[in-house]
């Protein structure tokens, strides 16, 4: 029971981690109707920036601060330099494109950090266990990456919904050519929405960060995590990522934890502990088969256009 | 009339003569490497190829073309590590295997239109990817190494350098025929006109989607072969040669080529591998170049090399 829980609230945090990552790739793709396959290489740079700069400033909030700012800068300089020329670009060109990019950065990257992992180490007031019920302890910093991805969910509903920049945003993903007409700046509107989706991708990374080793190809593995998502949730629709990426997340992690045990009551043991690694992988893609054939569209998919 | 000679037949019938020279270039130079690398080249071209098919004949733009060639691969690897030497056994095997699952993955898939569908085949070449990882009788992530060669009798010998690559070359020449033949059937033309208008195709009373799945399978079937080509001349096979930025070079070697062209996948593939090639022994980190060159290819060369050929001979 106390399993369980523990590896519930775990799932909850992967599936809140993804849904940062998948939240800017969906509303990138349903602003500007751009796939960014660079967008993984923006969350192992939001990794790096985290490792460097809490290193240089012994401080982990004010480096934690300062990478966030620059994976913002970041975005905004990809998307003025290259990735402006590639709106309204066949989406395959976009994919190609982008393709370029990550094999750009996880060079760069190797050049500049070298092919070893850094790791961001945690301040001591993160490392202690928090009691959440009587008997049941979570790391606080698993805690804390919950309640700031909550808030920043809450942060980006409140933004897009009740704001007039959200207004905007909403207005360019139904029809981009109409607000520019209205006299709206298109082109900043579309810098500003991939610098947001650039910083949501760095705080995904600088989050996990501490986690896991800070390592070339991180973004690799997540980002078709985050793929599967948008997939599942509808494209352009950021409920549907929330709800995918919660379910993703879950899903996942009790598939892992629970899944050779489940199968050791069918299988041989010796057969459950081969097959049971695969199927855990493979589940979240059954799971995309299964939502691609009911519903193609997705789950929640955003309105027509 | 078009005058048969131009820019791009030039640049065609010299790069093919070039593939038949090489082995005889290699033996009078005594350099072995180039052989080496183009007997990769050359498969890796079989596999463009069929991507092409899909891609630039039908319009389906699959991101998990490396499935296949791990599939033949396994099947080779695998049927190898039992002890099932003969390739009358292996390659027939490797290719029923990979039009299977191209006939699964394509029922599904080819529900899903554009960004969707290269999504979805996308994470489907991530599950093969994962399914061969936990392979652990076979190795799992670290792979499997192949110790004996395909066995065809006496008929031909793998080991042997100069005939291995006579046999990849003659697969990717026979692929480049099939693909023609298709191309100019009228199945192939019923695909071209569902890539250009789906729902026209469909009113005229063409089945559209099961079209596309045969186009999808037959693809799926050619890459498989590549597959078993690739296996056997690395004598290993991991579940590294899915790995999805695989898929992703493929798109490179075909887009660079150039799409719906006969024989751009080849000439996309030589220039990718070989620049390659070249850029690692400059330095370590070539794809610090390759990559801002792929970017400056998409912006500003649109139809690959071939495309820029067919230009040049139209101005």
């Amino acid at each position: 029971m106390l399993v369980l829980v523990e590896q519930s609230l775990n799932g909850l945090q992967f599936g809140l981690l993804l849904f940062l990552l998948a939240a800017g790739l969906t509303l990138v793709f349903g602003i500007m109707d751009f796939v960014n396959l660079a967008h993984g290489s923006l969350y192992m740079m939001g990794a790096y920036f985290a490792a460097t700069f809490v290193a240089w400033t012994n401080s982990f909030v004010l480096g934690i601060l300062m990478a966030l700012g620059a994976t913002l800068l970041l975005g905004i300089a990809l998307e003025f330099v290259a990735l402006r020329h590639l709106y309204g670009r066949d989406h395959l060109d976009q994919v190609l494109a982008t393709f370029g990019l990550i094999l750009f950065f996880n060079d760069a990257v190797r050049l500049i950090w070298g092919p070893a992992g850094l790791s961001l180490p945690l301040p001591a007031w993160l490392t202690v266990p928090v009691q959440i019920v009587p008997g049941v302890f979570y790391p606080a910093y698993r805690l804390s990456i919950i309640a700031v991805a909550l808030a920043v969910a809450a942060l980006l509903y409140v933004v897009v919904m009740k704001t007039r920049i959200g207004m905007l945003i909403r207005a360019g993903a139904s029809n981009r050519e109409m607000i520019g007409a209205l006299g709206i700046n298109i082109k900043l509107l579309f810098t500003l929405v991939f610098g947001l989706g650039a910083a949501l991708a760095g705080l995904a990374g600088l989050m996990q960060a501490p986690i896991l080793t800070v390592q070339i190809g991180m973004g690799e593995n997540i980002l078709i995590l985050a793929f599967v998502i948008i997939v599942i949730g509808g494209i352009g629709s950021i409920r549907g990522a929330f709800m995918a990426a919660i379910f993703v997340g879950l899903i996942d992690t009790l598939g892992r934890a629970f899944l050779p045990d489940l199968l050791r009551t069918v299988l041989s043991s010796a057969a459950a502990s081969t097959a049971a690694p695969a199927l855990s992988s493979m589940l979240i893609y059954l799971l995309m088969a299964i939502v691609l054939v009911v519903r193609p569209e997705g789950l929640f998919p955003a309105a027509k256009r | 009339m078009k005058s048969p000679i131009n820019a791009r037949n030039v640049v065609v019938a010299l790069t093919a003569l070039g593939l038949l020279l090489l082995p005889a270039y290699s033996a009078l130079s005594g350099n072995i490497f180039i052989l080496t690398l183009f007997t990769r080249i050359v498969i890796f071209a079989l596999a463009a190829a069929s991507l092409n098919l899909i891609m630039g004949y039908g319009g389906m733009m699959s991101f998990g073309h490396a499935a296949y060639l791990g599939i033949g691969g396994y099947a080779v690897g695998i049927l190898a590590y039992e002890g099932i030497g003969s390739g009358f056994i292996q390659w027939p095997v490797a290719l029923a295997v990979s039009a299977l699952y191209a006939l699964v993955i394509g029922a599904l898939s080819l529900r899903t239109r554009g960004v969707y569908f290269i999504m979805i085949t996308l994470a489907f070449a991530q599950m093969a990817y994962y399914v061969t990882s936990g392979l652990s009788r076979y190795g799992g992530d670290d792979g499997l190494t192949i110790y004996k060669r395909s066995n065809f009798g006496g008929i031909i010998d793998l080991s042997n350098r100069v005939q291995f690559y006579y046999l990849c070359l003659a697969c990717l020449f026979g692929g480049i025929y099939l693909i023609w033949r298709i191309v100019n059937s009228r199945f192939g033309m019923v695909v071209q006109g569902v890539r250009s208008n789906e729902q026209r195709m469909q009113a005229i009373g063409f089945h559209a989607n099961r079209f596309k799945l045969v186009c999808f399978v037959i693809s799926g079937t050619i890459c498989g072969l590549a597959g078993a080509l690739l296996a056997n001349n690395t004598d290993f096979i991991s579940p590294a040669t899915m790995y999805w930025t695989r898929s992703g070079d493929l798109m490179v070697m075909v887009i660079l080529g150039g799409m719906g062209s006969l024989f751009g996948p080849v000439i996309g593939t030589i220039v990718f591998l070989v620049l390659e090639e070249v850029l690692s022994q400059f330095t370590e980190y070539w794809a610090l170049i390759m990559g801002p060159l792929l970017l400056l290819i998409v912006l500003f060369a649109r139809g690959g090399i071939m495309g820029v050929l067919g230009r040049v001979t139209r101005d």
